[in-house]
């Protein structure tokens, strides 16, 4: 049945993983779309990116981090999301690169994961930096060691890896190989200080971007982001850029919105469902 | 009896309670009250009227039988020309349309026959009371057609073609079928139940609509090509414009399109019983003179606003929005700045807007398109304090679809050239009407449009014509 959760299983606290069933999607996605989906007939539509393929089926990541992301990590196999619209947005540009540098934080590992797979098709050599504020969310790493050519794992506290942020990974791969592009993907700071260093580095880099969206096709323009002093739609123009050219502290500021409405719809959620520290 | 010189009033909310809640403004007719207005129409033999409606509705024909109280009778006059009367009824702009041209507007003093309130009336007695809906049996033509986008001139086209006997796909990218019915018009103007209404009509006839199915990514355009026997290109002119000042970007700047949709699809105005939040401003900026500027102030009015105020850089006399909706928004108390233009939008630290800065104007001489051109006048500056603001200055073409059609040819503004009778665009197969053709126009038209391709797509098919010979 269409939107089905299929399979579900927790990759980190409040991280899950699902694949739903969705065979318009799984026959047309590219590495580097996402979708829209709503839970269902109140909800919201919000963008997930596609994280893996399958015969009639779809690979998501979700991060609980508010009200529908959090009633999405509660659904369970068998549940039916109510709406699921894509593929949306352009797919990653690959080619052959040679050496190729990827850097993924929290469950933007996700989003890199088919990017890193489709890389590794045209025959690049991968060197892959994970971070995450501890061992348990540097999520996704099995199926990474199967395909990077060279692994570096960072974490906050240093419970894994180095003791350290992504882009001290980053210092550690150029300082070997010379790197011919990068893709990074994570939370909006980690893609701008990773672009910082890129730019430092004379490095093309390509990230993800995540703003507020509503319906993802280029209708209401909430997704609107300054790259290179133009105004572009991350949903139809994007939703990669280079990270040297994105307007970093006005997508910031635009991401904090509706920080106010957030909360009191999270509060009533927790309210209704009780505690959600087990998720 | 002489028939009165004035139309019969509408029913109507009172100013201040409409402006507490999203119901509708206007109630409706009675019968009585159709009865009487009917009674205003001379039945006219060469019945100029009809002339004025972009899809050639019977009017005599169907407000006789309102004269007669044979309202299912009406009904079944109007559904043989219009598959969405309800909507119709609400939204048209009758004043430049059908009632323009009705000969007892032309009498001294005298208001036309209100044609659109009628058409809602009819509409509406038919769907409260007349429960099983027949649709009349079609002999099968074996032929498949794709429709693209289920706004008012996609939903008419399938509608029809399926009539004729079609097998009909509409393929729409949004959760909900409607186009801006759904998503853009309030709920205080077209309530979203008659809209559901009339798509299930059309889904009656046997029209399969695919929601959440965006043509160019979940299903290639060769597919298309592949698979049908002709398509229908009705995806609308909805990408919004901003008028890229500086400020553009900060908290509280909305284009119309995402304030409205947040609203109107997503039911903002519910939240948090539903999960979309909106901003709901105290001083409210919005930018624009057309219908979309008083949806969006009419809207953020009802959210609670303390002060709305429309900025338009020509006057009263110049703005396009429709006179009833203009007047309608003053009775609610929404203000209005003649000859005034955005120069930026200010924030304050933490990226939020917090004013607008604007120049005053005068007009000068007439542009290309008739109106007088809008002149800054110099330190005129001054600066209106605001919490949000909302740009309604039009729109474009839809983007991610156009750019998968190789050999459809664009006009410079991005949308589709068609041949101007018969809809067909330069690729063969492919028709297209509505605001992606025309560019934001009005339901009506962009009905008429979905309907006149529906005649042509079908004289294609059966052999009859080829636009591309
Ligand atoms: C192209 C794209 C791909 C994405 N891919 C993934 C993914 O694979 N996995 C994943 O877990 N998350 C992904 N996100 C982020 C995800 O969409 C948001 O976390 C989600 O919308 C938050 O909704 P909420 O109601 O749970 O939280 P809210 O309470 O609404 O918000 C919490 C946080 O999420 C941000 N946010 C809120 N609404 C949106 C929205 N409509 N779009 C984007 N961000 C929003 C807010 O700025 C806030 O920081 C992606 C976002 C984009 C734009
Ligand atoms: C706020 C507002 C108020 C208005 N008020 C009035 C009024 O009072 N009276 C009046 O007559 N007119 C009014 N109009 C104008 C009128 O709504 C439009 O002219 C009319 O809806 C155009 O119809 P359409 O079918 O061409 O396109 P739309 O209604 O825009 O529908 C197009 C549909 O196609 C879908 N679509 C786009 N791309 C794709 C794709 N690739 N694949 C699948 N689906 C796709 C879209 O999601 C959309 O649903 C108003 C417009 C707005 C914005
Ligand atoms: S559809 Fe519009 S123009 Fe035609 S008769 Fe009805 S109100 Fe008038
Ligand atoms: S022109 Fe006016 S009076 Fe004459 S038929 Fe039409 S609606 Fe009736
Ligand atoms: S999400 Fe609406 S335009 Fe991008």
């Amino acid at each position: 049945m269409k939107n089905r959760i299929i399979k579900k299983s927790r990759l980190a606290p409040q991280v899950y993983d699902f694949v739903i069933e969705n065979e318009q999607i799984a026959a047309k996605a590219r590495p580097g779309q996402f979708i829209v989906a709503r839970a269902h007939e109140k909800g919201e539509r919000i963008p997930l990116t596609i994280a893996d393929l399958y015969k009639d089926s779809f690979r998501m990541v979700v991060r609980g981090v508010g009200k529908t992301t959090y009633e999405l990590c509660m659904m369970n196999e068998n549940d039916v999301l109510s709406d699921v619209t894509g593929p949306l947005g352009n797919p990653s540009e690959i080619a052959y690169f040679g050496n190729v540098m990827l850097v993924g934080g929290g469950v933007g590992i996700a989003t890199l994961l088919p990017i890193a797979k489709e890389l590794k098709k045209h025959g690049n050599k991968l060197h892959v930096i994970l971070g995450g504020r501890s061992k348990e969310y540097v999520i996704m790493l099995d199926e990474f060691e199967k395909i990077a050519d060279e692994l570096i794992i960072t974490t906050d506290d240093g419970s894994f890896g180095i003791k350290g942020v992504v882009t001290d990974g980053m210092d550690l791969v150029m300082n070997k190989s010379k790197i011919e592009v990068a893709w990074a993907v994570g939370p909006t700071i980690m893609m701008k200080f990773c672009s910082l260093k890129a730019k430092e580095l004379g490095l093309k880099i390509w990230v993800s971007l995540n703003p507020i969206m509503v319906d993802g096709t280029g209708m209401c323009g909430a997704c609107r982001v300054t790259v290179d002093g133009q105004l572009k739609f991350a949903c139809v123009d994007g939703p990669e850029f280079d990270g040297t050219k994105v307007d970093w502290d006005e997508l910031l500021v635009r991401l904090s919105q509706y920080r106010d409405e957030e909360e009191l719809s999270l509060r009533k959620f927790k309210e209704s469902v009780g505690d959600l520290s087990w998720l | 009896m002489k028939p009165t010189l004035k139309k019969t009033p509408m029913p109507e909310q009172e100013p201040q309670h409409r402006v507490k809640n999203f119901f509708e403004v206007a109630l409706g007719y009675s019968e009585e009250q159709a009865v009487t207005e009917a009674k205003r129409c001379l039945q006219c033999p060469a019945h100029p009227c009809v002339s004025g409606c972009p899809v050639g509705i019977d009017i005599p024909g169907f407000i006789k039988k309102i004269k007669e109280r044979d309202f299912k009778e009406s009904a079944r006059i109007l559904k043989k020309y219009n598959n969405l009367p309800a909507i119709c009824g609400r939204v048209c702009p009758q004043e430049v349309q059908c009632e323009e041209r009705c000969v007892v507007g032309k009498i001294p003093g005298s208001e036309p026959v209100a044609i659109g309130r009628l058409e809602r009336f009819v509409a509406d007695w038919e769907a409260d009371n007349v429960k099983e809906r027949t649709v009349d049996p079609t002999v099968p033509k074996g032929k498949k057609v794709a429709v693209v986008g289920s706004g008012p001139a996609g939903l008419t086209a399938a509608a029809d073609l399926a009539k004729m006997g079609y097998s009909v796909d509409v393929f729409e990218t949004l959760h909900k079928p409607g186009g801006v019915l759904v998503y853009g018009i309030p709920e205080f103007r077209l309530p979203k139940s008659i809209v559901e209404r009339e798509v299930k009509y059309v889904e009656s006839l046997s029209v399969k609509i695919h929601l959440n199915t965006p043509v160019g990514k979940s299903i290639s355009v060769d597919e298309l090509l592949k698979d049908y026997d002709a398509i229908f290109i009705g995806v609308g002119a909805g990408t919004p414009k901003f008028m890229k000042i500086p400020g553009t970007n900060l908290n509280g700047v909305y284009s119309a399109n995402e304030f409205l949709t947040r609203v109107n699809l997503m039911k903002a105005y519910l939240f948090p019983e539903y999960d979309t939040p909106v901003k709901k401003g105290n001083n409210i900026v919005v930018v624009g003179g057309g219908n979309v500027a008083m949806d969006a102030a009419r809207s953020a009015l009802r959210l609670g606003a303390k002060s709305v105020v429309v900025v338009y850089r020509r006057t009263e006399q110049e703005m396009p929005a429709r006179r009833e909706e203009y007047l309608h928004a003053v009775e609610e108390g929404i203000r209005f700045r003649w000859l005034t233009q955005p120069l930026r939008y200010i924030g304050d630290e933490k990226g939020k807007v917090i004013g607008v800065e604007c120049i005053s104007m005068e007009l000068g001489e007439p542009d290309e398109s008739g109106r007088r051109r809008p002149i800054p006048i110099e330190d005129s500056r001054f600066v209106i304090e605001a919490d949000m603001v909302i740009e309604a200055i039009g729109t474009d073409a839809n983007r991610f679809l156009l750019s998968q059609f190789k050999g459809l040819s664009l006009n410079k503004y991005g949308y589709i050239v068609v041949d101007s009778e018969t809809y067909a665009t330069t690729l063969r197969k492919v028709f297209a009407g509505g605001d992606i053709v025309t560019g934001a126009a009005t339901v009506i038209e962009a009905m008429g449009a979905g309907k006149k391709a529906a005649f042509w797509i079908d004289r294609f098919l059966s052999g009859e014509y080829d636009p591309w010979r």
